[in-house]
């Protein structure tokens, strides 16, 4: 807290009663966002934003400086994001609305099933879970412990099995059971193997056959702390399997995961989740306010 | 990429064309360049202002070689340097003491079960060793299994007890079961851990200072932004770890963080992690990671050519 009133201080003692916000200052923004993550090109985005708005509006007062800040930033948080949602809209329907959650190894896409699962129970919805993670080791073990925490059916095969069956039978068994919503969980792969990205395309086409529209949401988990690289995972998962949502982990550490602003931005992929612990309740709907707000604050 | 800064470098030092030496108006404009492509590979804010800094003294009064032109020399500077930055002596893993212990440390998901397979994997066959694998990690659900199929899929034998829930007493046990046994190396995996996670710093800070390790690795996910230097700082605050591990460089990350990690806390970087299989481990190679972070294929023609 105290950094981040100091920032703003700073910020408004340079420029209070000047028409442009000199360089120190945008020096300073500039080493917050780029410290955040944000990266250059989105951070030269978002200084050219403030200067211009500097410029038209001539005098600039403190608390309009910190509004104007946060507001440019934000805007930046995609189209899809002007309102926060309250994490996904699951529609009562007869067939289930089915889930697939995808990216890069260890971000935390099976732990934000768990979590997920749990938060949907609880809002009375019947959840069935597809362990298609057949490869890494204990990876079907992990994903029951998560089914018997959340208290969720799971539809499992042996370890090595084809994943594209193991979601074929558990939208098959979800349909079955009237389930309303499907979580299938995947294996961890890097972004520029095109084999696995191609096998994920095939758990798609192979959902098809039993839902026609499914998968309903394609959930990209990225690790909040993942720097630049994480570009390239959004664009390389949305090329394979159409990415709809996204979710930052891990944010109960000091990254702050700015790399988001410039992929919401660039993809119009909006945000949905933010994973802030290890426990079942740590999964938070995304608040663009605060997540902004978290950039000019000191760790610890 | 490589081009790419190349090509600005050309142009931002285009002035200097025909003249003898770099110079400090033209050199300004470059070492932006220079500093913009370190932060676009996630080296960190500060740590990228304070090289190119060091890189702008360097290239001061250089003498521009005949077959470079100035951006070609300026990049050929700034390679140098990153290259004996995190290079240093080479840092080979001590394996003497009997029993070695060693010690793994990271964050969530960085790749240290992974990691602790493969070092084992690595001692049996390369080194002759006769391992036990520890499972230490006794949050993450299914961590203990995870570890057993990796041991069983080595041929290395793994303690674990699932009915304990102190890191440190399982450590202990596990040793004494070594001694017994003649295992000569004990890696110990453990659960990952936020540097700002007060009780399980404080943990991991007991089971070191319990199992006083011949070498205690800090594992590091390479595609790691800017937050690599408040981690593996603290870290090092905690452990004063021998050494660094980084992970799932077979992606296409460009590993800024390697160079961040080095500068500060100055500790080697003892293995690359480049894949899933337990043989994907290999040795690094300071002038790759010094290319790969510029994302520059060829420097080394390039300046073999001067
Ligand atoms: N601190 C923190 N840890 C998290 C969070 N989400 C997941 N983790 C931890 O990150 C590690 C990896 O999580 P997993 O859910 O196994 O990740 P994954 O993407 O399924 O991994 P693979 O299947 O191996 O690719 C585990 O130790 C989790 O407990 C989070 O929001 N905060
Ligand atoms: N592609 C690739 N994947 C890796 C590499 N090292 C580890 N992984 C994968 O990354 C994920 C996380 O690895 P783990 O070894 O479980 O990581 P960890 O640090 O033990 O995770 P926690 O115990 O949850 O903190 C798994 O999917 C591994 O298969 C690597 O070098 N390359
Ligand atoms: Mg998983
Ligand atoms: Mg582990």
């Amino acid at each position: 807290e105290k950094s981040k009133s100091s920032f703003f201080d700073k910020i408004s003692r340079a420029v209070v009663g000047k028409s442009k916000v000199d360089d120190e200052v945008l020096d300073d923004l500039e080493e917050v966002l780029i410290s955040s993550d944000v990266g250059v090109e989105t951070t030269v985005k978002i200084i050219r934003r403030i200067e211009e708005r500097v410029e038209r509006d001539k005098y600039v007062s403190t608390s309009e400086l910190d509004l104007i800040l946060r507001e440019e930033i934000a805007g930046l948080l995609s189209e899809n994001n002007i309102e926060d949602t309250n994490g996904f809209t699951i529609p009562k329907k007869n067939v289930p609305y089915v889930i697939m959650v995808v990216g890069v190894n260890g971000v935390g896409k099976t732990t934000t099933i768990g979590k997920l699962a749990s938060q949907f129970k609880a809002n009375g919805l019947k959840v069935v879970l597809g362990a298609a993670d057949t490869f890494r080791a204990a990876a079907v073990d992990q994903l029951v412990i998560w089914a018997e925490r959340a208290d969720v059916p799971i539809v499992k095969q042996a370890m090595g099995s084809d994943p594209a069956s193991v979601a074929f039978d558990t939208i098959q068994s979800a349909v079955a059971q009237n389930a309303d919503v499907v979580l299938i969980d995947t294996a961890g792969r890097l972004h520029n193997k095109v084999n696995l990205m191609n096998e994920l395309t095939k758990i798609k086409r192979v959902m098809q056959k039993v839902i026609p529209d499914a998968p309903h949401e394609v959930l990209l988990v990225l690790d909040g702390s993942t720097g630049q690289n994480a570009f390239e995972q959004a664009k390389q998962f949305t090329q394979a399997t159409e990415v709809t949502a996204l979710a930052v982990t891990k944010l109960d550490g000091t990254a702050k995961g700015g790399v988001v602003i410039g992929i919401s931005d660039q993809f119009q992929i909006p945000v949905k989740y933010i994973g802030v612990g290890e426990g079942i309740n740590d999964l938070q709907a995304f608040n663009k306010m605060e997540f902004v707000d978290s950039f000019f604050k000191r760790n610890n | 990429m490589f081009q790419n800064l190349q090509d600005k470098l050309d142009k931002a030092l285009h002035t200097l064309k025909g003249k003898g030496q770099i110079t400090e108006i033209n050199v300004a404009e470059t070492v932006k360049e220079v500093r913009r492509a370190l932060v676009d590979a996630d080296v960190s804010y500060k740590v990228a202002k304070d090289f190119t800094s060091i890189v702008k003294e360097k290239a001061l009064g250089e003498n521009v070689i005949t077959s470079l032109n100035p951006g070609q020399l300026m990049v050929k500077i700034v390679h140098d340097e990153l290259a004996k930055l995190m290079g240093g002596e080479v840092a080979e893993l001590k394996i003497d003491d009997n029993p070695t212990i060693i010690l793994i440390a990271g964050l969530q998901g960085s790749g240290k079960t992974t990691f602790s397979g493969k070092l084992a994997n690595f001692l049996k066959t390369k080194k002759n060793k006769k391992v036990l694998l520890v499972a230490g990690d006794v949050y993450r659900p299914a961590a203990i299994n995870q570890l057993q199929v990796l041991g069983e899929q080595i041929g290395v034998d793994v303690y674990a007890d699932l009915a304990s829930k102190n890191p440190v007493e399982i450590a202990q046990a596990a040793i004494a079961q070594a001694k017994q046994n003649g295992n000569n190396v004990i890696i110990i995996d453990t659960a990952g851990r936020l540097a700002i996670d007060a009780e399980m710093m404080d943990e991991i800070r007991r089971v070191h200072q319990t199992v006083n390790p011949t070498e205690t690795l800090f594992v590091v996910d390479s595609m790691t932004g800017q937050d690599a230097v408040n981690t593996a700082k603290s870290f090092n605050d905690v452990l004063n770890y021998n050494g660094v591990v980084l992970t799932k460089l077979d992606g296409d990350t460009r590993g800024g963080a390697a160079l961040t990690i080095r500068t500060v806390v100055d500790k080697p970087i003892k293995f690359i992690s480049t894949g899933e299989k337990m043989e994907a481990l290999d040795v690094f190679y300071p002038e790759r990671m010094a290319d790969r972070i510029l994302g520059m294929g060829d420097v080394v023609s390039l300046v073999e050519r001067a």
